[in-house]
């Protein structure tokens, strides 16, 4: 596979083709007709998907270090370069892009009944802005896509949502935007920084990597970008837009949301975050803030979750605790937490994109999603129930589903730095079960009495056909996570070392203004920085 | 992942040492019950949607009469029980090989790396040693004979396959519990047992009552789950690993009586809770009586009940070395022992009094093993799975005839009731004969099994409490006087149970009397393999002070102290650390007296409450449950109701928790935070529509601001 | 000679501009524009005399400006007055919150 993938030369443009195809299908999309509009978005996003399994072979799994890099010149007056790379921790975070993108546009083809094209156009569009966010390598284009991500979105829920759309989308944008808008102001002043030390303007990452920050600074810029990935994550208590974006926005819109949206946020706090500002990351006070607001995520708004009288706010307040293991793993700020938490992500983008799917499912067949309404459905539609309890029960991280692996690993490591707040969060587990077994009793279980519910249909052969993998991915990660962790676990380390490094130095120096050494020695060729020419795209692969 | 030829035959195999046991296929015996959970879920699913179709169009599937079925419904009769004989065979093999080797350290084979980051590493791993080998023997053992009953039970159940994939699933996360390698591989069995648990609690998920309490089963299960996560967590903290061999070996380093391994026996423990229904979570169990018979009779008698005992002679390294904790242990059990009988005195409910005297029992297993018994509890987790099993399946039979007695006459009197039963024994024989032979094991008569191992529990307590440098002697001697009096009591809600169900006048009803049998052979068959069991099993573990005296015949019972020895390598460290702390044990009861007589004095009383309790409740008028109408008062009425605790935990956890839950979300949540969100936007509107005063649509204003503000502009520049 | 050419200009621009503030009829606020204009083309030119022909240049580009300004307004008043049957601006207050 490996040598096939070397000959076609894919680690050279395949990163540019996960986001440029996808542009490309929505012009297609657009000029299709409109009956062809789903077959034609779901085949293209399918095609997507297949290229970037490519990454999974063509990623060298023994490196932490950014892989198939490429960068061309894009505003060189300030230093913008469209440069791309990936590494292991966002290597699933694509994988899961395309993934969840051709598996919600195949749910939808029941769902979405107005304005096609629109809508396949949008859900490419999103696919190509949140890979984008994935493989950016220039802080700049981060940004750009981290932005771009809204437009889809909001259009996603504003046009094909509930009833309350107008609120939940403008909610939905507005709080994110706000979220980030602290967060440009704070990449500029890294950029100022950056120019100084560098003699240039740039925006790329390495290049940001060397600012030297007081702890001070840190502490200020730190708050900027947790602010703006925390409302995206969302950690407590920034996640009120979320139940209403979940509740309002058509099936596709959620599983995307849920599956790769919210990844968003937890990917700057690796991204970002940590390496940015190693010294603010691992004060004793930042620390402890982001592990209780993660520790009353997951209690919190599973108490919440069990009360919701609709089941699709159920789902998303359970967002919201999961995300908090994701919030706490991170924080732990050893190995094990970050790979728990980058797995309870992937597990999560499965998982509850499932949910939403089936939900979805339910209401296309019902027309309601309370869950009061329901009862007894496992008797006429047995397939279904079973595909709900499997992937309720990798939600609530049953041992043996992808759920737990990510739970466990987030809470041991959250548990070897902070055994109280992790002991904490292991109740969490306790209220799992408190708020996902009533609903599946209430819909699947009990007495099948109404005529509504005797009607409800078996799942047919394009829902199983969506399921499937779904289910079948959350067993085989519950039982053989290896190659997973193998891959993320050198690019984890390299974070929590630059932390430790930070942590050491701090502590030798015996101040909390250490100043990163300067080693200005690599990176950016100035020529290829000024020179406004033609992109010729250099291949970035030592 | 491993190849199909390395999983069964065990591929990476270390630590092979001191003998020569070849591992014989030992993989297979966990893949066996799964392949036949995924045969039986497949047809299951195919079943349930052809009779999904026949409820959509109004009516139900109609299984016909028994040769006319569909294959759906007839192949799991074939794979269900056949994978566990299989595996059973298989287990077998091991055994005796295990039986000629002499092993001293377990065999552990790999499979494949379970989790690897890279500071924590867990393989799926099977470990075989001489107590992952008793329990697979129990159960692949007790579990073949309970699957080929429920061929007879379930068979007319339109669910059948699914019975049986459950059922499958159920015996390969019991055999991922008791193999595992390490404590992670188990809690995936611990928690995998109690999803099969809950799927089979609530396998008639249609009734509301019988889904809820397989939801309940769920939810107190995970409270223990806590515990064993945070014990998991502490071990990886301190080890730096949660795998058995190098834990126990790291062991040795830790402080005796130290706050950390108190710590993490503890909360171990608090899993063991759970998931073995001891005080205060036991309230599970009762419920879980909702699901079918053979279920309570595999789940919550012989095996996954008995987890916790397993979890604690595991870790018998980790609990000898915390005494304050195996105080807890034994104090649990025997409180657990004591109340659980005293609730079984009142219940009227046939599986009802089985549930409280599985709790008890399982109370007694727990005294053991928190005594420093490890094998003394290993012993009576095995005689109890024989002989509960067996009464299990037993009032399974009771109940399989009343219900069809019932149903012939269209008659919707409750079938498990025993005010509605008396006088069975005309009726069948076999069950009554079986039943009793069980009875006399649990009342701990000899030389039935349980007189052996209930008898080396209570003296273990006793014989503690005079330890060298025994921690608490006092508590010790309390508990050996609470176990025994819970003895007694089990001695008489058994017979009551007995008396009531099969002497006396028979109270079903004239009509419904003559629908009343004997269950079919595939039913009776395995009862009386278990009554075998039942009078046999006890004579593996005779303790020497009493084999070579009157309870072992003077000698000739075979097999002596049998048990004991074959567990040795699994509990001598923990033996060498009591040793090395408190001395040797005393040889005498707290009260005087030697081993011999107070198990004389023991089976004795046993036999005389049995008397007794024969000639009370056979003296008793009881009336059949329509024309009940006796109010109870006092004392009765409280363990009629069980002490209320459910009603207690109602209102003192359920309710307040879920009143939290709504105040969180319609107050905090819909209130206080999104009050705040909304208000920015309200805030930000209302300056909104301040600022468009100005924007009145007349183009004549907009000029004179603009005019106004280039003035002002030229203004401010001049000046 | 320039001080006065500036003087008219500004006399002019004045006048245009309170006709814009003042006046109600749209052609007539549309002229007074054009006087505005018209205004800062005389100083352009008064100015070229002194600096060179740059504002001469200037003046095309007004003219050039105005004249495409004068054919779109004049289409935006017509079709106003088509729908109003009205040019006073008072009129017209759509254009608001």
């Amino acid at each position: 596979m490996t040598s096939l993938l070397d000959s076609i030369g894919y680690a050279g443009w395949a990163l540019h083709a996960l986001i440029w195809l996808p542009v490309l299908g929505i012009g297609l999309v657009l000029w299709a007709e409109e009956e062809r509009a789903k077959n034609l978005a779901f085949w293209w996003s399918i095609g997507v998907f297949v290229l970037s399994l490519g990454l999974w072979w063509a990623f060298d799994p023994t490196s932490g270090a950014m892989q198939m890099e490429t960068t061309a010149p894009w505003i060189p007056a300030w230093g913008v370069n469209y440069s791309l790379g990936i590494d292991g921790i966002s290597l699933f975070m694509v994988l899961l892009t395309t993934f969840s993108t051709s598996i919600a546009i195949l749910g939808s083809f029941n769902y979405i009944q107005t304005k096609q094209r629109a809508f396949y156009a949008l859900m490419l569009l999103l696919e190509a802005a949140v890979v984008g966010v994935f493989v950016a390598t220039d802080v700049f284009l981060f940004y750009v896509f981290f932005e771009l991500t809204l437009v889809p979105m909001y259009f996603i829920v504003g046009i094909w949502g509930g009833e309350r759309r107008i609120y939940a989308a403008i909610k939905f944008f507005l709080y994110t935007a706000f979220g980030s808008l602290l967060m440009l102001v704070g990449i500029l002043f890294l950029f100022w920084k950056a120019k100084t030390l560098m003699g240039m303007p740039t925006f790329a990452y390495e290049d940001f990597l060397l600012v030297p920050l007081t702890g001070t600074e840190q502490l200020w810029l730190f708050g900027a970008f947790a602010l703006a990935f925390s409302v995206k994550v969302p950690v407590f208590p920034f996640h009120t837009w979320l139940p209403d974006a979940h509740v309002e926005a058509p099936t596709p819109g959620s599983v995307i949301l849920a599956a790769v949206l919210l990844k968003m946020g937890t990917y700057g706090f690796l991204r970002f975050l940590l390496p940015f500002f190693p010294l603010a990351s691992q004060h004793p006070t930042v620390v402890t803030t982001m592990l209780v607001l993660a520790v009353i995520g997951i209690l919190y708004t599973a108490w919440v979750a069990a009360v919701q009288p609709d089941a699709k706010k159920l789902v998303a307040y359970t967002s919201v605790a999961h995300m908090g293991f994701v919030v706490l793993g991170i924080f732990a700020l050893n190995v094990n937490g970050l790979q728990g938490g980058l797995v309870v992500m992937i597990s999560h983008g499965i998982s509850t994109g499932a949910l939403f799917l089936l939900l979805g499912m339910l209401y296309e067949r019902r027309h309601t999603r309370t869950i009061a309404e329901f009862g007894g459905i496992a008797r006429v539609a047995p397939w279904f129930a079973t595909a709900f309890l499997i992937t309720a029960l990798a939600s609530i991280g049953l041992p043996g589903t992808s759920g737990f692996v990510g739970e466990f690993l987030a809470l041991m490591g959250a548990f070897e730095s902070h055994p109280t707040l992790a002991f904490l969060a292991t109740l969490g587990v306790i209220f799992a079960a408190y708020y996902m077994l009533p609903m599946v009793q209430t819909v699947f279980f009990n007495k099948l009495e109404t005529d509504e519910n005797r009607a409800i249909e078996d799942l047919n052969t394009r829902e199983m056909v969506i399921l499937a993998p779904l289910c079948a991915l959350m067993i085989i990660i519950g039982w053989n996570p290896t190659p997973v962790l193998d891959r993320m676990e050198p690019s984890v380390r390299v974070v929590i070392e630059r932390v430790e490094e930070a942590g050491a130095r701090a502590a030798a120096s015996d101040v909390l203004e250490a100043i990163p050494p300067v080693e200005v020695t690599q990176t950016l060729d100035p020529e290829d920085m000024n020179d406004g020419s033609a992109p010729a795209m250099t291949d970035g692969d030592e | 992942m491993a190849s199909l030829a390395t999983l069964v035959q065990g591929g990476g195999q270390t630590a092979v040492e001191g003998g020569h046991f070849e591992p014989f296929f030992p993989g297979l015996v966990v893949l066996l019950p799964l392949l036949g959970f995924l045969a039986n879920g497949f047809l299951a699913l195919q079943h349930a949607r052809a009779s999904a179709d026949a409820v959509r169009g109004g009516a139900e599937l109609d299984l016909g009469d028994p040769s006319s079925r569909p294959a759906t419904h007839t192949l799991p009769t074939w794979i269900g029980p056949g994978v566990m004989a299989v595996a059973f065979l298989i287990t077998l093999v091991n055994f005796t090989r295990m039986l000629g080797a002499h092993l001293d350290e377990p065999v552990i084979l790999h499979y494949w790396t379970w989790i690897a980051t890279g500071t924590f590493t867990v393989d799926a791993a099977l470990q075989l040693d001489q107590l992952s080998m008793i329990m697979m023997m129990v159960i692949t053992g007790v579990g073949t004979l309970i699957h080929v009953f429920s061929v007879g039970y379930m068979k007319d159940d339109p669910g059948y396959p699914r019975y049986f994939a459950y059922l499958n699933l159920f015996v390969f996360f019991m055999l991922v519990l008791v193999m595992g390698s390490s404590y992670a591989l188990m809690f995936v069995g611990w928690e995998g047992v109690g999803l099969c648990s809950y799927l089979l609690i609530g396998y008639w998920f249609s009734d509301r009552e019988k889904a809820d309490a397989g939801k309940k089963a769920f939810i107190v299960n995970r409270i223990g789950d806590v515990g064993f996560l945070i014990a998991m967590f502490l071990l990886f903290k301190n080890f730096g690993s949660v795998d058995f061999v190098p834990v126990f070996h790291d062991a040795e380093t830790l402080v005796y009586g130290g706050g950390l391994v108190t710590a993490i026996t503890l909360f171990f423990f608090v899993g063991a809770i759970g998931k073995s229904a001891q005080m205060p979570l036991y309230v599970w169990l009762p419920d879980a009586m909702a699901g079918p018979t053979p279920v309570s009779a595999l789940i919550h008698a012989a095996t996954m009940v008995t987890a916790g005992v397993y979890l604690v002679a595991r870790s018998s390294v980790l609990f000898a070395l915390a005494p304050l904790s195996s105080a807890v242990v034994a104090g649990i059990g025997v409180i657990t022992a004591l109340f659980a009988a005293t609730i079984a005195l009142k219940q009227n409910d046939i599986k009802k009094v089985l549930a409280y005297s599985t709790v008890s029992q399982l109370g007694y297993m727990f005294v053991g093993v928190g005594v420093g018994a490890y094998a003394a509890g290993v012993f009576h987790l095995m005689t109890h799975a024989f002989f509960k099993a067996l009464l299990f399946m037993g009032s399974g039979a009771v109940i399989h005839s009343m219900h069809e007695a019932y149903h012939a006459t269209h008659n919707h009197e409750d079938p498990q009731d025993m005010r509605n039963m008396g006088g069975l024994k005309a009726f069948m024989p076999i069950t009554w004969v079986t039943m009793w032979i069980a009875t006399l094991a649990i009342a701990g008569i000899w030389p039935f099994a349980g007189f052996f191992s209930k008898d080396e529990i209570i003296w273990y307590a006793g014989a503690w409490a005079g330890a060298e440098n025994a921690p608490y002697p006092q508590l010790y001697t309390v508990y050996w006087i609470l176990a025994l009096a819970a003895a007694m009591l089990t001695a008489f809600y058994m017979t009551r149970m007995m008396v009531m169900t099969f002497h006396g006048a028979n109270r079903t009803g004239d009509e419904e009397s003559k629908h009343l049998h004997e269950a079919p052979p595939v039913m009776w068959v395995p009862l009386a393999v278990l009554a075998v069991l039942s009078v046999f099993g006890g004579w593996i573990n005779v303790p020497e002070a009493l084999s070579s005296g009157w309870a072992g015949l003077g000698g000739i019972l075979p097999m002596g102290e049998w048990l004991h020895h074959w567990l040795e390598p699994i509990t001598a460290q923990a033996h060498h650390i009591q040793e090395a702390n408190l001395g040797t044990y005393s040889y005498y009861a707290p009260f005087g007296g030697g081993e011999a007589l107070w198990a004389a004095i023991s089976t004795v009383a046993a036999g005389l409450v049995v008397l007794v309790s024969i000639r009370l409740v056979g003296g008793r008028t009881v009336v059949p449950v329509k024309d009940d109408a006796a109010e109870m008062s006092g004392f009765a009425k409280v363990l009629y109701n069980k002490y209320y605790v459910d009603e207690f935990y109602d209102r003192v956890i359920v309710q307040p928790i879920l009143r939290a839950s709504r105040f969180c979300w319609k107050v905090i949540d819909a209130g206080i935070i999104d009050g705040v969100v909304n208000a920015v936007g309200w805030g930000s509107k209302g300056i909104g529509w301040v600022v468009s005063m100005f924007q009145t649509g007349t183009v004549n204003t907009y000029a004179f601001i603009l005019t106004v503000g280039v003035l002002f502009v030229l203004g401010a520049s001049l000046f | 000679m320039i001080t006065e050419a500036l003087v008219l200009s500004a006399i002019l621009f004045v006048i245009g501009t309170f006709g814009v503030l003042v006046r109600r009829n749209a052609i007539i606020m549309f002229l007074c524009i054009e006087l505005q204009l018209n205004a800062v083309n005389l100083s352009f030119v008064a100015f070229s005399r002194v600096f060179g022909i740059d504002g001469q240049i200037f003046v095309f580009f007004v003219m050039t400006v105005a004249a495409a300004e004068a054919a779109v307004g004049l289409a935006i008043i017509i079709s106003i007055f088509r729908h109003y049957e009205t040019v006073n601006v008072d009129s017209f207050n759509l254009l608001k919150w």
